[in-house]
């Protein structure tokens, strides 16, 4: 008898999984087509979180973008922050004091680990460990907190500024993070007692989502998840920027590429990252955390009343900002996702000309359709939760 | 005989007539004011764009005729659990060889794959 | 049975059916307190003292939202389904036992009838739960729905196997399907201390029919028809209002049912130390049973607080290669000793 025809479409069932979906991660929408519960392809669409925060750069002098960087990615916000104050600070040619440099990698590692918390969190409750999301946010509740205590806000902290920091850190803020250090490695191996040897969590993430080094390479994937794929790469370590390399941390590797390696990973890196805060808080420089810069840093608040020469300043830069000379530059910084990089173009005036993200979910989530092709509809949420997405740092 | 049914048939009519009323207790108080968005099937916010009554996996059929041949067998074993002490030696030898011919079954579905899902 | 008897029954039974209801809303509370205070919250707090008054708010909210019917669907299928899930989850009550049989009137108060057939009822009446799932996701006209009823359908009938072979190993000792029978069975003790409960002869049997009673409840770590991070909300993405609610407190009676069996049928049922006044000697069977349901509710949070969810190929795979193997083994087992010690 002759085999049947069948038009691909009657086969197969077209699934759209979001842009409201439990387990997107934000507004992501994923036109799956699906044989039975397998995924023969699977396309991302993207764009319904577009804010338009890089065209509104050019229209903000270069302070007032720093607030804009927050919401860019909002589960990093002071990374962000990091990463467009030092593109313009490379502009300018301005190198902020020590202490500075050490608060924004103390409080760039507090970052990563709260972002790595809201990513186990929710990683584990789209494969249905439901505590451990509770647990991995009441830690970074903590961080929050101590983000409240520097910044006033707990999330969109805009607490970095060109040529240091906004304000020296509280008086009792070293205190509060060290107690923080002291609890949290305890509660990360709270969150391993519940998942790293269990086997329905093992079976769900293990040889599931394979990712290739060369396939890494190819699709531009960056951070956690190139590093469980066995490439060795760290901007921290091998570009160091803000004096990162005057810290000492390893930077956990592994070959497997799967989802349950790109876990270890980022359980490796959330202790990494406590060493790192452990150094930066024993070994925090005395002086100002705000470097001399006449025009481009705000002057103290004393001067302002003693000085007429500060007060003129002070107007000049709120009210029409300070002028960077022409030129265009590129800063990348290992951000928790991978390598984030801020593109500043200057054309000598106060407002940016062109602000370019390179943002490093953009460049992971084009791996998705690679690794959860030809599985389950199942394994599509563990691939999702294993390359660590946010939605607002892919649309822009 | 019969008779200890009749409790259940009471009970079965109570619980009938409690999702009755309370359906229609419900829509006395409820709101209704539906409109065709609303009324759409929910697929994450876009508008569907296949239906979904198509065709999907043989594999769910594979699994029905799989339950209704084993559990077919597992009704027999029933009556034999019960009267097993009367039946003694010779039911349980003959129960012996009908779950043999079980498990060669058994066997011979695990290894051809059926119970592979995918 | 004279038109009295029937009355009384009647009685009877409405009582049982508002307590049966009253312990499916307080189920969802007692998950909810429970899971909270595991994962370091306070669960519901703000209707009245520890949020007891939830239930009541719950049953008030759905009755009052809006009830909609997606267009496309098939009205009648879509309407029975959720009918279906809920009668045959109540229905299943109808032949437990929650205590010893106390005649008043020549009609017994703690059970609505014991039928010879009692755990043959249970299982028939609960793989009529089965339908209610599967038309509900086939009749939504909704893919996710779709999903969610196969899934559900396939998962339940393969457990539904694994449940009635691991009950035949107690069918074996008991020599009798009548739950009350099987509950008499297990009354004294071993050697004078250890209590003759199915679940030490019968452990093997037990921990089978315990998962597949967690899967039968489409509960986590098998909760896949409804796994909100995959499939929205499965088989009742569609229904809204009551009908939603019927859904739910099907889900929870069914909870409720497993956990009973698996004490009458493993945990000794009522059986338990009883002593004092004749008040208390008749109604400390009640609560040995009632704490015994509540271990059986507690383990259930207790397992979704700890684990993950399974993937689908992987529940198939170990409900077909481990739970039907083990019960058969497990049958065979208890059989050829069973043979040895009467022969």
């Amino acid at each position: 008898m002759p085999e049947l025809e069948i038009p691909a479409g009657e086969r197969n069932m077209v699934l759209n999984m979001g842009p409201q979906h439990p387990s997107t991660h934000g507004v992501l929408r994923l036109v799956l087509e699906l044989d039975g519960e397998t995924i023969v392809r699977c396309t991302p669409d993207i764009g319904y979180l577009h804010t338009g925060i890089e065209k509104t750069c050019e229209d903000k002098t270069y302070h007032q973008a720093i607030t804009l960087t927050d919401r860019i990615d909002y589960l990093c916000p002071l990374t962000n922050n990091l990463c467009y104050v030092l593109a313009v600070e490379k502009l300018l040619g301005l190198e902020p004091p020590p202490r500075a440099q050490w608060v924004r990698v103390m409080l760039n590692e507090l970052s990563r680990i709260a972002s790595h918390l809201v990513w186990l969190g929710t990683h584990a409750i789209d494969i249905g460990a439901m505590s451990v999301f509770l647990y991995c946010f009441r830690e970074r509740e903590e961080i929050l907190k101590l983000f409240e205590m520097v910044a006033g806000q707990r999330m969109m902290t805009s607490y970095f500024r060109v040529g240091g920091l906004a304000l020296e850190p509280p008086a009792d803020f070293l205190k509060r993070v060290q107690k923080f250090l002291q609890i949290f490695p305890g509660r990360i191996e709270e969150y391993e007692n519940l998942l790293t040897r269990n086997r329905i969590w093992i079976g769900r993430t293990k040889g599931i989502g394979y990712l290739s080094a060369a396939d890494a390479l190819d699709l531009g994937v960056s951070g956690p998840s190139a590093r469980a794929s066995g490439i060795d790469w760290d901007l921290r370590r091998d570009n160091p920027y803000s004096s990162y390399d005057k810290f000492s941390f390893a930077v956990p590797v592994r070959q497997e590429g799967d989802v349950y390696a790109r876990y270890l990973v980022r359980v490796d890196e959330m202790r990494e990252s406590v060493k790192i805060v452990q150094q930066a808080v024993e070994g925090l420089p005395e002086g100002p955390v705000q470097a001399t810069a006449r025009g481009v840093v705000l002057p103290p608040r004393e001067k302002m009343k003693t000085e007429m020469e500060a007060l003129i300043y002070h107007f000049k830069i709120v009210t029409e900002g300070f002028r960077v000379p022409p030129g265009e530059v590129y800063q990348a910084i290992e951000s928790p996702r991978g390598e984030m990089g801020y593109y500043v173009v200057s054309d000598g005036t106060s407002h940016p000309y062109r602000v370019k993200v390179r943002s490093p979910s953009f460049a992971n989530l084009q791996a998705l359709p690679r690794i959860a092709e030809g599985r389950l509809l199942a394994d599509m949420i563990a691939c999702i939760g294993s390359i660590d997405i946010v939605l607002g740092e892919i649309d822009r | 005989m019969p008779a200890e049914y009749i409790p259940i048939v009471i009970f079965l009519v109570l619980a009938t007539l409690f999702p009755v009323v309370t359906l229609l207790a419900a829509k006395l108080v409820r709101p209704s004011s539906p409109y065709a968005a609303k009324l759409r099937p929910y697929e994450c916010g876009i508008e569907p764009e296949s239906d979904s009554r198509g065709r999907y996996t043989v594999r769910f059929y594979i699994i029905a005729i799989l339950f209704v041949i084993f559990d077919v067998e597992t009704i027999f074993l029933f009556p034999w659990a019960v009267q097993f002490k009367t039946l003694g030696v010779f039911g349980l030898i003959e129960m012996l060889i009908f779950l043999g011919i079980l498990v060669v079954a058994y066997i011979w579905v695990y290894a051809k794959g059926a119970l592979e899902w995918v | 049975m004279s038109p009295l008897m029937v009355l009384f029954a009647l009685a009877k039974i409405v009582v049982i059916l508002l307590v049966l209801l009253t312990v499916v809303a307080y189920a969802v509370w007692f998950e909810r307190k429970l899971l909270a205070h595991m994962q370091c919250r306070w669960g519901p707090t703000r209707v009245g003292p520890h949020g007891l008054l939830q239930p009541l708010a719950d049953a008030i909210k759905l009755l009052t939202k809006e009830d909609l019917t997606p267009s496309e669907v098939f009205p009648l299928v879509y309407l029975l389904a959720p009918f279906l899930s809920l009668v045959t989850a109540l229905l299943a009550f109808a032949v437990i036992p929650f205590g010893p049989e106390t005649r008043v009137g020549g009609m017994d108060l703690f059970q609505i009838a014991d039928l010879d057939i009692g755990v043959l009822f249970i299982l028939s009446v609960s793989s009529m739960g089965v339908y209610g799932i599967a038309l509900a996701g086939w009749s939504s006209n909704s893919k996710y729905s779709l999903l969610g009823g196969l899934r559900s359908s396939a998962q339940m009938i393969s457990y539904e196997l694994a449940i009635g072979l691991s009950i035949i190993g107690v069918l074996l000792l008991t020599g009798s399907l009548s739950l009350r029978a099987i509950v008499e069975n297990q009354a004294g003790a071993y050697w004078g201390f250890l209590p003759r409960w199915n679940i030490i002869p019968q452990f093997a049997g037990f921990v089978c029919f315990l998962v597949a009673a967690i899967a039968e409840t489409n509960r986590l770590p098998f909760d896949l028809p409804e796994a909100e991070t995959e499939l929205v909300a499965g088989y009742h993405t569609e229904y809204s209002s009551m009908k939603f609610g019927m859904f739910f407190m099907a889900e929870y009676a069914n909870m409720v049912t497993a956990s009973c069996l698996a004490t009458l049928l493993f945990f000794g049922g009522w059986h338990g130390p009883v002593f004092g006044p004749a008040i208390l000697q008749a109604l400390l069977p009640l609560l040995w049973f009632s704490l015994k349901v509540l271990f059986f509710l507690f383990l259930y949070v207790w397992i979704r607080a700890t684990l993950p969810r399974f993937r689908y190929d992987q529940l198939m795979a170990f409900g077909w290669k481990f739970l039907v193997p083990l019960a058969l083994g497990n049958l065979v087992v208890t059989s050829l000793v069973l043979a040895i010690r009467w022969s």
